[in-house]
């Protein structure tokens, strides 16, 4: 999957789950303030990622995710891309 | 002691969505109960249920809201905000306000099953998602409704089977009367799915008149064979009459009497003594003559032995006097965790639009309905009073008694 490509999913995907504007969503941005994204939240993260990238996350995971950038370049590591 | 009205009533149920729906099947007599294919399939007993399917909250609530709430609790939110609306009560009073929470409710079968099917077939506890936690505790709707209404008062879930409902409004009457609380939200509610009924199924508690749906739940008639488990929920607002007046509020009826006991004997057989123990403290508590007591919301839910020993308790305990007795779980089929609460509201309604609505189905009298006053026809009457019977396993009995102020 493009790069591109594989952004606009995960972008779709966060808009769905987390109920926000697709349109706010930028590279540079938080990812959990603009997710607004508490602890419990961060678990219904890691069943959309197993659900829709095959990848089953670690709380250690979560350390280096900062900007949607930063989610982006996780998961395409995560699934080859 | 201090006085306790109603001043909110809302209901979400088979027969209604809300309570003028309600009103008007509670006025036509028209049954909620149906057939759930799925129940047939997955080899039940009965498929019989009462029919109803929750609310869309979406635009009602955020995602971090509903992603807690299970069935009964959207029902809860439903019936809640009904009520609060009616009873004049918005978000800035319940910010600046001690207002508690006792809500009936006795399952979260669902929840819990849906997440151990994850679980077993992920082998991954994560798995079931942040929300099913809350989902899945007994105390659900008490805790998912606090949060969203901003309570700050008494906090709890009441479970005492099928009268989880009745006991909740009697124990928020103490409370408030005892000077701990000006107002508290109560009701019951009550999930309609297979994993709710499957056990309930299994020990043959059930009608399989399947072929006449409408026709299946039967209270007091000689050729009930079972209940029809159904569900949703049920608010009352509870509160002095003082309170109500700082708002404006209507006063929809005053709680008189709420009597108690326990059976102490058979896991789900009831005994005669149990019922009349509960109703004669409710009608002690009420200072009432009986005579005054118009009409009866039995509890009589369709099953040979319960309706027959509650048929005997109310025939011991009123006698002559031959109030009007009628059980709207008939139309309603058995809303179990809700009933002590959907009763209240459905009987306040018909209180405020004098009639009693038919015990539809009872054509034949056992030799102990025989003794009551039972209308099978919609009574076009006014009255000011009436006491609701709840039963549940266990043995544990609740009875209530309101009167149109």
């Amino acid at each position: 999957m493009e790069k591109t490509e594989l952004i606009e999913k995960i972008n779709s995907i966060l808009a769905e789950e987390f109920e926000i504007d697709k349109t706010i969503i930028q590279p540079e941005k938080p990812l959990m303030e603009t997710l607004e994204l508490d602890s419990l939240d961060l678990v219904d993260m890691v069943v959309v990622v197993e659900n829709n990238f095959g990848y089953k996350m670690k709380s250690d995971d979560f350390a280096g995710l900062v900007t949607f950038a930063d989610f982006y370049d996780f998961i395409s590591s995560k699934t080859g891309g | 002691m201090r006085r306790v009205v109603i001043t909110g009533i809302g209901v979400y149920s088979c027969i209604g969505k809300n309570r003028h729906e309600a009103l008007d099947s509670l006025y036509k007599g028209k049954s909620g109960v149906g057939i759930d294919p799925v129940r047939k399939e997955m080899g039940f007993r009965s498929p019989l249920t009462g029919l109803l399917t929750p609310p869309d909250l979406r635009s009602s609530l955020d995602r971090k809201h509903r992603n807690t709430l299970p069935e009964e609790g959207a029902y809860a939110f439903a019936a809640t905000s009904e009520a609060l609306e009616m009873a004049k009560i918005d978000l800035d009073f319940l910010e600046k306000n001690s207002v508690g929470i006792l809500y009936g409710n006795d399952s979260t079968a669902d929840a819990v099953v849906s997440s151990m099917d994850i679980i077993r077939s992920k082998r991954d506890t994560a798995m079931v998602g942040s929300g099913s936690i809350f989902k899945s505790m007994n105390s659900t709707v008490t805790m998912n409704l606090s949060v969203i209404f901003r309570l700050k008062g008494i906090n709890m879930t009441v479970s005492a089977a099928c009268a989880s409902g009745s006991h909740a409004i009697g124990m928020g009457m103490l409370l408030i009367a005892n000077g701990y609380q000006d107002v508290i939200v109560c009701g019951g509610a009550q999930e309609v799915n297979p994993c709710a009924v499957g056990s309930f199924d299994g020990i043959s508690a059930f009608s399989v008149r399947e072929d006449e749906p409408t026709r299946a739940s039967r209270p007091f008639d000689k050729a009930r064979d079972g209940l029809i488990p159904s569900g949703g929920a049920a608010t009352v607002i509870l509160e002095t009459p003082e309170s109500a007046a700082r708002r404006g509020a209507p006063i929809l009826g005053e709680i008189l009497g709420y009597g108690f006991s326990s059976n102490g004997e058979h896991i789900s057989n009831p005994n005669v003594e149990g019922l009349q123990t509960s109703l004669e403290m409710a009608i002690r508590q009420s200072g009432l003559a009986r005579k005054d007591i118009a009409y009866i919301n039995a509890h009589a839910t369709s099953t040979q032995i319960g309706d027959a020993m509650e048929a005997q308790a109310i025939d011991a305990a009123f006698g002559s006097l031959k109030p009007y007795v009628a059980s709207t779980k008939a139309l309603t089929g058995h809303e179990m965790w809700m009933a002590g609460a959907s009763e209240i509201v459905y009987s306040l309604l018909m209180l405020h639009n004098d009639f009693i609505a038919p015990n539809i189905n009872f054509e034949t009298p056992d030799e102990y309905s025989a003794k009551l006053n039972i209308p099978t026809q919609r009574i076009d009457t006014e009255f000011d009073t009436f006491l609701s019977n709840s039963f549940g396993f266990g043995g544990t009995n609740s009875t209530l008694i309101i009167k149109k102020v």
